[in-house]
C-alpha cells in the first residue's frame, strides 16, 4: 500500500489554508466558464493560466485542476437548463436532462448530474491512485489500428443501438464525416473542401456546431412552438437532494457500467465524448423500459455525467504518465506544467512526487467541495427557469455568440454557428438526429487518420484490424454492436423455437 | 512586391544599426501583445511561447501582458494566413519555424514569408534518428537491420510532406533502405508509437523526445547536423546531448536544422519593427531563455536586420530545394 501513503502525503501538502482557498476561487471561476457555453474548461484554463505563473507548481496546478472540475460540473447546467452543451461530453446529457428540466423536475436532472460527475470522478480517482503504472503501460499497447477500433466501436454501438431510425442515423453520421473533413489532411499534407477561404483552412470546430445545432436550433423551435420555456422551477430544497441521493443504489449498475466505460476510454486519448455516449446508449441498452430514454429519464443523466467525468478524470493519467493530453483542457494543462519545469513523462512520478501526489490529493478534495458547492447553488441555477422566455432568449443567443467567437476569436464562426443552427432546427423537423452527426464530427478526421496509418502499416491488408487479441476484441465487438438489433432479434427468436423443437425430438 | 522587400530591408538594416542603442523612447505597443503560435496545444512552438510569456512577464521587459494565441489549424497554416491577413498591426508576433517554407510548396498556400516582418532567428531546432531502446544499436546496425526486414521500416513523424517527411525521404535516398511513413498529429505522439512498439523509428526533435529518452525507452542514434549538439551537462544517468554522435560521423550524410524565428506582420513601421529587435535581444538574456534552450537542446543564434534576410533566403532556397527533390512541391 505504498500508494495510500504516497496519498496522505499529498494531503498534508495540500491540507494548507492558502490552497484551500485557491481551490474554492478556481471551483467558482470554473463553473463560472463551464456555464457560459463555449468558454468552458479549455479557455478558462488558458485563459487564467499566466496568473498562476507566479506561484508554486503545486498551487498551482491545484487552481487550475479546480477550474477544471468546477467547469466540468458547470457544463451540465446549460445543458439540463437551456439543451446547449458547455463540453462535447455535455451533449449525451441533454438527452434526458433537458426533458427532465420542461417537466419541472430540473432541480432533481442537475443533482443527479452533479452526483454522477462526482462518482465517475471518484472511481477514476481511485483507478489512477492504484492502477497509475500499469494502466500507462496499457495505454502504449495502442497503435493506429487500436484507436481506429475504438472509434469504429463508438460509432457502430451508435448505429446498433441507437433508437432512431438506422438508415436517419447513418445518414447523420455521414454528414458528420463529410464536415470532418474539411481542413488539412494530416496523412497527405493537402488542403481539402476549403475551396481558397482562409476562414476553412482550420475545419469545422465542433463546439461551435454544436452550439448551433443544439442551443440556436432549440431557440428556433421554442419560438416556433410557444414563447415559453415550458419547465418552472419546483419546490428546490435539500429534500429533492436527499431524495436523488435515496434513489441511487437503484442505479448501482448503471452508475458501475458507465464508470468503467469511463474509466477503459479515458486512458484512450480522447475519449471522454465516446464515453458519455456509449454510457448513454448502453444504459438504454440494458433498460427494462427502453422507450421512456430520452423524454426525461433521470438513469438517461446518470450514464453519461458518470461515463463523462470517469474518463475526463482518468484522461489526465496519459497526460502526466506519457505527455499525451486527452482533451483540450489536458492539453492547455501540459502547457502549465512546461512552465514550471515539470516534464510530463514516465519520470515525473519518480522525480516530482510531491506535485503529482498534491494532485492526485486535490482530485479528491476538489470533487467533494465541489460538488457541495454545486448542490448548494443549485437554486440559483435552476430559477433561471422562473425568468420569462423573451428575457432569457436573447441572452442565450448573446452568450452562444460569444462562445462561439471565443474558441478561435473568428467573426466567420459566428456565422457558421447560426448556420449549424438552422440545420439543427430542419434536422430536428425531419427527424433525423442530432447525437451521430455531432460525434461524426469531432471523432471523424481522428478516425480517418488511424485507419489510413493503420493501411500504411499493413499495406492495405484489413487484416490488421484482428492482428492481436486486443484489436480484434475490439474490432469483433464493434460488428457485434453493429448487427445487434438483427443479432437480438436471431437470438429471441432461437429461444423460442428451441423447446418446441426439442420436444418434437424426445 | 519588389518594393515592399525593399522596404523591409531598409527597416530591417535600420533596425540592426539600433539594435544594439538602449531603447529610445520612441514606439511602444499599447494593446497586450500576442505571441501567435503555429501550432497545437503543448508542443514545441507552444512550449516556446509559454516561455516567453513567463520571462518577459518576469523580468518586467513589457507594460503590456503577453497573451499566447494558438492558431494551430490546419498544420499551422493558418496561423500564416492569420499574419498575413494582419498587415499594420504592431501587436502580434508569430513563432515561425520551417513551416513558411514547406506550407507554401506542399499545400499551394498562397504565403510568402516576405510578406511579413522580420525580427530575429532566436533559435534553431534539431533532429535526431531515434529508435525503441530494444531496436538496434548503432546506425549501421540500424540500417543493415531496415534493409533486412521483410516489410519496411516504420517510421513516425509530424504531419505529411513536412521537416520529418522530407528526412525519411533523404535517409532512403543515401542508404537504399525503405521506410514506410506514419503522418501522426505531434511530435509528442510520434513518441508514444515508437516507445510502444507500433514504429521502428522517428526522427523527433529532443524536445518532443526528451522525456521518454531520459526512462530509458527510446535511444537516439545520431545527430542531423554538422558537429554535436554543445550541451555536456548529463540528461540521463549515462549520456549528455553532446554524446549523441553526428549522423555524418556514422556514414549517414544528411543534414538539417530548423529555424525558430520571430516576425510581425507586414506594414509596420521601422519604431515599431525595432521595438521588437530590442525586446527579443533583451529576451535572449534572460535566465529563464538560456535555461529553457538548454533543455530544449536547441541551437543558440541570434539574428537581426541584414543577417536575418541573408539566412531566410539561403534557408528558404535549401527548404526548396529539399522539398523539390523529395517530389513534395504540389504542381
Amino acid at each position: 500500500m505504498e500508494a495510500l501513503g504516497l496519498l496522505l502525503h499529498g494531503f498534508a501538502v495540500l491540507l494548507t489554508w492558502k490552497t484551500l482557498l485557491l481551490m474554492m476561487v478556481g471551483l467558482v471561476l470554473g463553473v463560472f466558464v463551464g456555464v457560459l457555453p463555449g468558454l468552458g474548461g479549455p479557455n478558462g484554463v488558458a485563459i487564467l493560466l499566466p496568473l498562476t505563473f507566479s506561484m508554486d507548481p503545486t498551487s498551482a496546478i491545484v487552481m487550475l485542476s479546480c477550474i477544471y472540475w468546477g467547469a466540468l460540473f458547470g457544463g451540465a447546467i446549460t445543458s439540463i437548463l437551456f439543451n446547449i452543451p458547455g463540453e462535447a461530453w455535455s451533449v449525451a446529457t441533454t438527452f434526458d436532462g433537458y426533458p427532465m428540466a420542461q417537466q419541472g423536475k430540473a432541480a432533481e436532472a442537475l443533482t443527479a448530474a452533479f452526483t454522477s460527475s462526482f462518482i465517475g470522478s471518484l472511481v477514476a480517482v481511485m483507478l489512477i491512485t492504484f492502477l497509475a503504472p500499469w494502466i500507462s503501460s496499457f495505454a502504449l499497447k495502442f497503435g493506429p489500428p487500436e484507436f481506429f477500433a475504438v472509434y469504429l466501436l463508438t460509432f457502430c454501438s451508435f448505429v446498433g443501438l441507437g433508437r432512431e431510425d438506422k438508415h436517419k442515423t447513418v445518414i447523420a453520421m455521414a454528414l458528420g464525416l463529410l464536415l470532418a473533413g474539411v481542413g488539412m489532411d494530416t496523412v497527405s499534407g493537402q488542403l481539402r473542401m476549403t475551396f481558397g477561404s482562409t476562414d476553412l483552412l482550420r475545419g469545422i470546430n465542433f463546439l461551435v456546431a454544436v452550439i448551433g445545432l443544439f442551443g440556436i436550433s432549440e431557440i428556433l423551435l421554442t419560438m416556433e412552438e410557444r414563447l415559453a420555456l415550458r419547465g418552472h422551477a419546483a419546490s428546490i430544497s435539500l429534500r429533492t437532494v436527499l431524495a436523488v441521493w435515496k434513489d441511487l443504489p437503484k442505479y448501482w449498475m448503471t452508475l458501475f457500467r458507465s464508470s468503467v466505460i469511463g474509466c477503459w476510454l479515458g486512458i484512450t486519448p480522447g475519449g471522454a465524448i465516446a464515453a458519455s455516449f456509449m454510457g448513454y446508449n448502453l444504459a438504454k441498452r440494458f433498460s427494462k423500459d427502453q422507450d421512456s430514454f430520452g423524454k426525461g429519464r433521470i438513469e438517461g443523466v446518470f450514464a453519461p455525467e458518470t461515463a463523462a467525468h470517469a474518463s475526463g478524470t482518468a484522461a489526465l493519467l496519459p497526460m502526466l504518465a506519457l505527455g499525451i493530453p486527452g482533451s483540450g483542457t489536458a492539453a492547455i494543462l501540459l502547457g502549465g506544467l512546461m512552465v514550471w519545469g515539470l516534464n510530463p513523462g514516465p519520470l515525473l512520478f519518480v522525480e516530482h512526487k510531491d506535485f503529482v501526489w498534491g494532485l492526485i490529493a486535490s482530485m479528491y478534495l476538489g470533487n467533494v467541495v465541489g460538488l457541495v458547492l454545486v448542490l448548494s447553488t443549485v437554486p440559483i441555477f435552476a430559477s433561471i427557469l422562473r425568468v420569462p422566455f423573451a428575457a432569457v432568449a436573447p441572452m442565450i443567443v448573446v452568450s452562444c455568440a460569444i462562445g462561439a467567437y471565443a474558441i478561435q476569436n473568428a467573426m466567420f464562426d459566428v456565422w457558421l454557428m447560426l448556420g449549424f443552427g438552422v440545420v439543427g432546427y430542419v434536422f430536428k423537423k425531419i427527424k433525423i438526429p442530432l447525437a451521430p452527426f455531432t460525434l461524426a464530427l469531432v471523432l471523424g478526421s481522428r478516425a480517418e487518420d488511424a485507419f489510413r496509418q493503420s493501411m500504411i502499416i499493413s499495406g492495405g491488408n484489413m487484416k490488421v484490424f484482428w492482428a492481436n487479441g486486443l484489436v480484434g476484441t475490439i474490432t469483433t465487438l464493434a460488428i457485434v454492436l453493429l448487427f445487434w438489433p438483427l443479432i437480438d432479434r436471431l437470438v429471441a427468436s432461437v429461444s423460442k423455437s428451441t423447446p418446441p423443437a426439442a420436444k418434437a425430438e424426445a | 512586391m519588389k518594393h515592399v522587400r525593399n522596404l523591409i530591408t531598409i527597416a530591417a538594416a535600420a533596425a540592426a544599426i539600433f539594435a544594439s542603442a538602449p531603447a529610445s523612447a520612441g514606439w511602444e505597443p499599447t494593446k497586450p501583445v500576442e505571441i501567435v503560435v503555429a501550432a497545437g496545444a503543448g508542443g514545441a512552438s507552444d512550449q516556446m511561447a509559454r516561455m516567453m510569456q513567463a520571462a518577459i512577464q518576469k523580468n518586467n521587459l513589457l507594460k503590456q501582458p503577453v497573451v499566447v494565441s494558438l492558431k494551430g489549424g490546419a498544420s499551422g497554416a493558418e496561423a500564416l494566413m492569420y499574419m498575413k491577413s494582419s498587415d499594420g498591426d504592431p501587436n502580434k508576433v508569430l513563432i515561425a519555424y520551417s513551416l513558411i517554407y514547406m506550407l507554401p510548396l506542399s499545400a499551394k498556400l498562397p504565403f510568402d514569408w516576405r510578406e511579413l516582418s522580420p525580427i530575429a532567428v532566436i533559435a534553431l531546432d534539431q533532429f535526431v534518428l531515434w529508435d525503441n531502446v530494444n531496436g538496434p544499436k548503432t546506425v549501421k546496425e540500424f540500417i543493415d537491420a531496415a534493409k533486412a526486414s521483410s516489410s519496411p521500416f516504420k517510421m513516425g513523424g509530424t504531419g505529411s510532406k513536412r521537416e520529418d517527411h522530407v528526412l525519411t525521404v533523404f535517409m532512403e535516398k543515401k542508404t537504399g533502405a525503405k521506410f514506410s511513413y506514419l503522418p501522426y498529429k505531434s511530435g509528442g505522439e510520434a513518441a508514444t508509437q515508437l516507445v510502444g512498439g507500433h514504429t521502428e523509428s522517428n526522427v523527433n526533435n529532443p524536445s518532443e523526445n526528451l522525456e521518454v529518452w531520459r526512462a530509458g525507452q527510446v535511444r537516439p542514434l545520431c545527430v542531423f547536423d554538422k558537429e554535436r549538439i554543445s550541451y555536456t551537462t548529463k540528461v540521463t544517468e549515462t549520456q549528455s546531448w553532446n554524446d549523441i554522435p553526428t549522423c555524418k560521423e556514422q556514414g549517414l550524410d544528411v543534414q538539417y536544422l530548423m529555424l525558430r524565428g520571430m516576425f510581425l506582420p507586414g506594414k509596420v513601421t521601422q519604431e515599431q519593427q525595432e521595438f521588437y529587435v530590442d525586446l527579443f535581444s533583451k529576451l535572449v538574456q534572460t535566465p529563464e531563455y538560456k535555461e529553457y534552450m538548454e533543455k530544449q537542446a536547441l541551437k543558440p543564434i541570434f539574428l537581426t536586420g541584414k543577417d536575418m534576410l541573408q539566412f531566410l533566403e539561403e534557408d528558404g532556397s535549401l527548404n526548396k530545394q529539399l522539398m523539390t527533390e523529395a517530389g513534395f512541391v504540389a504542381k
